[in-house]
């Protein structure tokens, strides 16, 4: 059994203002396992986001079955950690009580909550700052609370939107590598979605690519190279190039379809 | 390379301009009141019509400390005729904020309440709090009750429209999040809304602090026979519009007073804000 199976998921948004409904994504199936790093890869407003939010719990599908764990999703859970685009952390809360609120949430006794959070905080490399409120962080340091955040949860999928996008460059390069690791200590399933082909092939080990919109699933790549991820090496090129085709076949389709 | 080198030289003189910027603040108000005394002193007009800086400051000083009785039968009571009016403010503004912001949350949370409650406060909104005159002495008299009711119609408006904005303008990713770290709906309340509207329901009190006050001296005026606004209309009658003056004065501090001491409770409570707002750096 997959970790989430996605099946014939189909969402309409209806655009009242214009009396006209809006296809946003056309029958999506997809299965993934257990501890898979699964990227979904598309163009802005292709609907990546869309299904991540499905899956989350956050929108309802037109029509389809979501499962998570042989489950129905029907609302957010905590089975499901989500790490935002921005960290939308609560801004009232330190680093270590935002850690911590699930626990809190939970009437987790405060001693338990700090020494539990603490082993998330220095997971993310945050020791010092637990202390500190997301308006004394930077958007980086933020944004890791966020993934200690969902981790905290021990989900059984993590959810990740775009979540070094609003990054700059170099610590968007560390916060990959963090990643990585992470993943590889905790072996956990993650769903990323991005829209940088650079991203998804030095995180995942399987590429969703997306069509743009209606979002439909071009190809599922799988992506086994070794790591770390060598990206200058010919192999990563090559898995680069392939998937470059396989947008640009779909940016000539549409040049030729208006 | 420039930015950074600017900054170090500049330290010494920062200081220094701190230094002013007490006295920076006392220039005009100096001004203001020197130019009065002048003007009283010149005698453009009749000393009675307009008592100089130092006559009003007089009779505060024996309404306060009752030394010469030159503001004869209030002379010492000042503290008492304060303490009157605070209670009203404070008992008026004390209900206004806890109904104020019940029914704000409430409308602002659920649709239920919005579509119940939310018209028919609306359409009370406009009315003036003034206008509510004759209904409140007729309903209550005339005593602390009627000015506690004006103080109470002031404050709740303004507590009530700030709280709502302040939960609907809740940034909906935060309940998403709440919602995925499994917050149930009470929860969801006060672990999230609640905290998250605090900024805009503490902006909803500091106005109201300010027509608390407002409506304390109004009501006093002409429904109460206690307190500075009593003090201030009665000297009126009296044509002592030194006392007037002092009144106004001691109406001002006072009101402002309230407004520094909840601006402190906001700064303790809204600790997590300050780096992030300009006034808690400004100060």
């Amino acid at each position: 059994m997959a970790a989430i199976e996605l099946r014939n998921i189909v969402k309409v948004f209806s655009d009242k203002r214009r009396s006209r409904d809006l296809l946003t994504l056309d029958n999506i199936n997809l299965d993934i396992e257990a501890n898979d790093f699964v990227c979904l890869l598309g163009p802005s407003g292709c609907g990546k986001s869309t299904l991540l939010n499905i899956i989350a719990g956050f929108e309802q599908a037109t029509s389809g079955r979501t499962l998570v764990d042989g489950k129905q999703v029907e609302r957010p859970g905590s089975d499901r950690g989500v790490v935002f685009q921005q960290p939308t952390l609560m801004p009232w809360l330190t680093a270590i009580d935002n850690i911590a609120f699930h626990l809190k949430l939970k009437g987790v006794a405060r001693a338990e909550r700090y020494d539990r959070a603490m082993e998330f905080i220095d997971l993310v490399g945050l020791r010092g700052f637990e202390h500190h409120h997301p308006s004394e962080m930077s958007g980086g340091m933020n944004q890791r609370v966020g993934i200690a955040r969902a981790l905290l949860m021990n989900p059984s999928v993590i959810l990740m939107d775009e979540p070094f996008a609003a990054l700059d460059a170099q610590t968007k390069l560390e916060m990959q590598e963090e990643l990585v690791a992470i993943w590889q200590k905790r072996r956990c399933t993650i769903v990323f979605v991005t829209h940088s082909v650079d991203e998804a092939l030095v995180l995942g080990n399987k590429i969703v690519v997306m069509t743009r919109r209606p979002g439909r699933i071009r190809e599922a790549v799988n992506f086994d190279l070794p790591r770390p991820r060598d990206i200058t090496s010919p192999e990563f090129n090559d898995a680069k190039r392939h998937i470059l085709a396989l947008i640009r076949e779909e940016s000539t389709r549409l040049a030729q379809a208006s | 390379m420039t930015s950074v080198t600017d900054v170090s030289p500049a330290r010494p003189a920062f200081r220094l301009t701190r230094a002013f910027h007490g006295l920076e603040r006392l220039v005009v108000p100096a001004l203001l009141i020197v130019g009065w005394e002048a003007f009283a002193r010149s005698g453009m007009l009749p000393p009675a019509l307009l008592p100089a800086p130092s006559a009003v400051l007089h009779a505060l000083g024996d309404w306060v400390f009752g030394f010469d009785e030159t503001t004869q039968t209030y002379s010492g009571h000042w503290l008492r005729d304060a303490l009157a009016s605070a209670l009203r403010v404070f008992g008026g503004f004390a209900l206004a904020s806890l109904l104020g912001i019940l029914a704000g949350v409430a409308i602002g949370w659920s649709r239920l309440f919005e579509k119940t409650l939310e018209p028919t406060l609306q359409m009370l909104r406009p009315i003036p709090p003034v206008s509510w005159i004759p209904l409140a002495i007729i309903w209550f008299g005339i005593a602390d009750k009627p000015a506690i009711f004006l103080v109470f119609l002031g404050a709740f408006f303004p507590v009530l429209m700030n709280s709502i904005h302040g939960v609907k303008t809740v940034d909906h990713n935060l309940v998403r999040a709440g919602a995925m770290m499994g917050a149930n709906g009470r929860q969801m309340l006060t672990d999230i809304v609640l905290p998250a509207a605090l900024p805009s329901i503490f902006a909803g009190l500091r106005i109201a602090v300010g027509s608390a006050w407002m409506l304390t001296v109004t009501a006093e005026m002409v429904a109460v026979k206690s307190g500075l606004g009593y003090v201030l209309w009665d000297s009126y009658y009296f044509l002592r519009y030194d006392i007037v003056l002092a009144a106004m004065i001691s109406i001002g501090l006072l009101g402002y007073l309230s407004d520094l001491g909840l601006k402190a409770i906001m700064a303790r409570t809204l600790r997590w804000q300050q780096t992030t707002t300009v006034q808690g750096r400004a100060g």
